[in-house]
């Protein structure tokens, strides 16, 4: 069969471009941040990761991530359940405002849970009297991750269980199964690989958390520096091994992300066929 | 409400509804509710006083003219992209689709510190582009290739499965009738994709209106020349001018909804077309 742009010359300059391109724009970037974190040598390397603000700074990112990604998985599987099982009015508001944290810049977000819970906005100067603050400390950057994630496992859920149709799960209804029994025995199995995707995109996405929680956390070193801000400071300061030894831990991670991702797709792929 | 008095076959729906209800509410809606809050502190002329101010009108200039040139420059990389990915087989080719996700899944302060090193002056690209009178670092050049960098994926993911779904015999109609290759695609295979160009520029134009750590540290943040508007947010919040602050940040807020607004119902109109009406 013939196809569109099938001649060889075409196809091979395009697929050199299209190859030449990916390596300079992506590939460029993303070893560069090994070769900056490698170039003194591994003992350099070792005394930054071994530093006590890293070590803080990975403990409140991993603090941050793991309160974030089951409250928004949670979230997630009910707001599509809803807007995939049932119809109702304001169906299609709902779902649009749910997309305002990825179209909205982070620093908006930020600054939204900066005049709520501040000490300027009502929420923030209620809690005060409690002597609970939450801004520029943990729990803000919680908040503001939570927010700026919360669409990813229900993006990922929507158009899949909307092609799914609800057609097993009324004959699952029909042979008695209820509640927890019916999510886990019928729903589960069919969504389990988007759901793992979605997770996998709020954690990558909550773990670089960069705009939002930069408003909120005030910055103060060992107490409310993630990861990411942690390597701007050492950015800021000129300790450029020190910062890309950090950054190469999140470069590490986003890998990972991806090839579970290709994996994921793969194994859903072999499924379908 | 025929809907709401209709006896609901599965389970769940007063749990589901109450719990996202009370969530959208606590995460969503009472933070925006608070920018309304210090908004109804300023007067009008303060309000448009802040938002006309000569440095916020020229960060909107560059945040505009930036995010406009990347994701035009994504439309063509992307489409490219996608066509490769999905017409040809190559050796690397589960490689190169993995790596589309990459901007996704790196964080965006990570991908600034890096990209600003890269094309400093001292760099391992700037160096090169030095000679030549390029200067991409702490220009606004920089900042088209951070956005650029960061939204790549939105026009890739969008146009590939669209291309996917793209039967093969009307290639073969169309060249069999004697079109030319470039005009096959032209006229046969673009009026399929466009729609999903669209959108996927569109998201694309959307988030790099928005990006902030990818473009701040390769900016050079110099006002009236390469400040972007989501840094003049964080300026005035430095400054603890709340007030301010929230001023710039409806505005950015309105333009991102109607954004928002303008790609979904694009969307929702071509899904209908595509499928007959039925959607």
């Amino acid at each position: 069969m013939r196809r569109i742009g099938d001649s060889p010359p075409v196809r091979a300059l395009l697929i050199a471009l299209a190859l030449v391109l990916t390596a300079l724009f992506l590939v460029v970037p993303l070893v560069s941040i090994f070769y900056q974190a490698f170039a003194s040598g591994l003992g350099e390397i070792w005394v930054n990761l071994s530093d006590e603000y890293t070590w803080s700074a990975i403990t409140l990112t991993l603090l941050v991530t793991v309160i974030t990604v089951p409250v928004n998985l949670a979230f997630g599987v009910f707001l599509a359940w809803l807007v995939t099982r049932f119809s109702f009015p304001g169906r299609r508001i709902l779902q649009t405002l749910i997309d305002i944290p990825f179209a909205v810049s982070p620093v908006v977000a930020g600054l939204l849970y900066l005049l709520l819970y501040g000490r300027g906005g009502w929420l923030g100067s209620w809690l005060a009297n409690y002597d609970l603050q939450l801004m520029f400390a943990w729990p803000g950057m919680v908040l503001v991750t939570v927010f700026v994630t919360c669409p990813f496992v229900a993006r990922e859920l929507i158009p899949l269980m909307q092609a799914q149709g609800s057609a097993e799960e009324e004959a699952a209804v029909t042979l008695g199964a209820r509640g927890w029994t019916l999510f886990r025995r019928v729903t589960l199995p069919n969504i389990r690989w988007a759901l793992l995707y979605g997770v996998i995109l709020t954690n990558a996405r909550a773990v670089g958390e960069f705009g939002g929680v930069s408003v909120v956390s005030g910055s103060i070193r060992g107490e409310t520096n993630t990861l990411p801000l942690h390597v701007e400071q050492l950015y800021q300061d000129y300790n450029t091994v020190g910062a890309f030894t950090s950054a190469s831990l999140l470069a590490g991670l986003a890998i990972v992300t991806l090839v579970i991702k290709a994996w994921l797709e793969w194994h859903t792929a072999r499924r379908s066929h | 409400m025929i809907a709401l008095s209709r006896k609901r076959v599965l389970p769940g729906f007063s749990l589901s509804l109450g719990i996202t209800l009370l969530y959208v509410s606590l995460i969503l809606l009472l933070p925006m509710s608070s920018l309304v809050g210090q908004l109804s502190t300023l007067s009008w002329e303060q309000y448009w006083n802040i938002i006309t101010d000569p440095r916020h009108i020229a960060s909107y200039k560059v945040t505009v003219g930036t995010a406009l040139a990347a994701s035009l420059a994504n439309a063509v990389f992307g489409l490219l992209l996608a066509w490769v990915l999905v017409r040809y087989e190559f050796p690397g080719k589960r490689i190169l689709d993995a790596l589309m996700d990459l901007p996704f899944a790196l964080p965006t302060a990570v991908a600034g510190i890096t990209l600003a090193t890269l094309y400093s002056q001292n760099g391992a690209i700037g160096e090169l582009l030095a000679p030549y009178g390029i200067e991409v670092a702490y220009t606004w050049v920089g900042i088209v290739l951070a956005m650029a960098f960061t939204s790549i994926p939105f026009v890739v993911r969008t146009v590939q499965p669209v291309l996917e779904d793209l039967p093969g015999q009307i290639d073969e109609a169309a060249l069999t009738l004697g079109a030319s290759n470039g005009y096959a695609f032209r006229r046969v295979i673009m009026p399929h994709i466009w729609p999903a160009l669209v959108t996927g520029t569109g998201l694309a134009f959307a988030r790099s209106l928005g990006e902030y750590g990818a473009v701040i540290f390769i900016a050079g943040n110099m006002p009236y020349k390469t400040e972007i508007t989501s840094l003049m947010i964080a300026v005035r919040l430095e400054e603890y001018d709340y007030a301010g602050a929230a001023a710039i940040a409806s505005v950015v807020l309105a333009v991102s909804l109607f954004l928002l607004l303008a790609i979904n119902i694009w969307q929702a109109r071509f899904y209908k077309r595509l499928h007959g009406g039925r959607g």
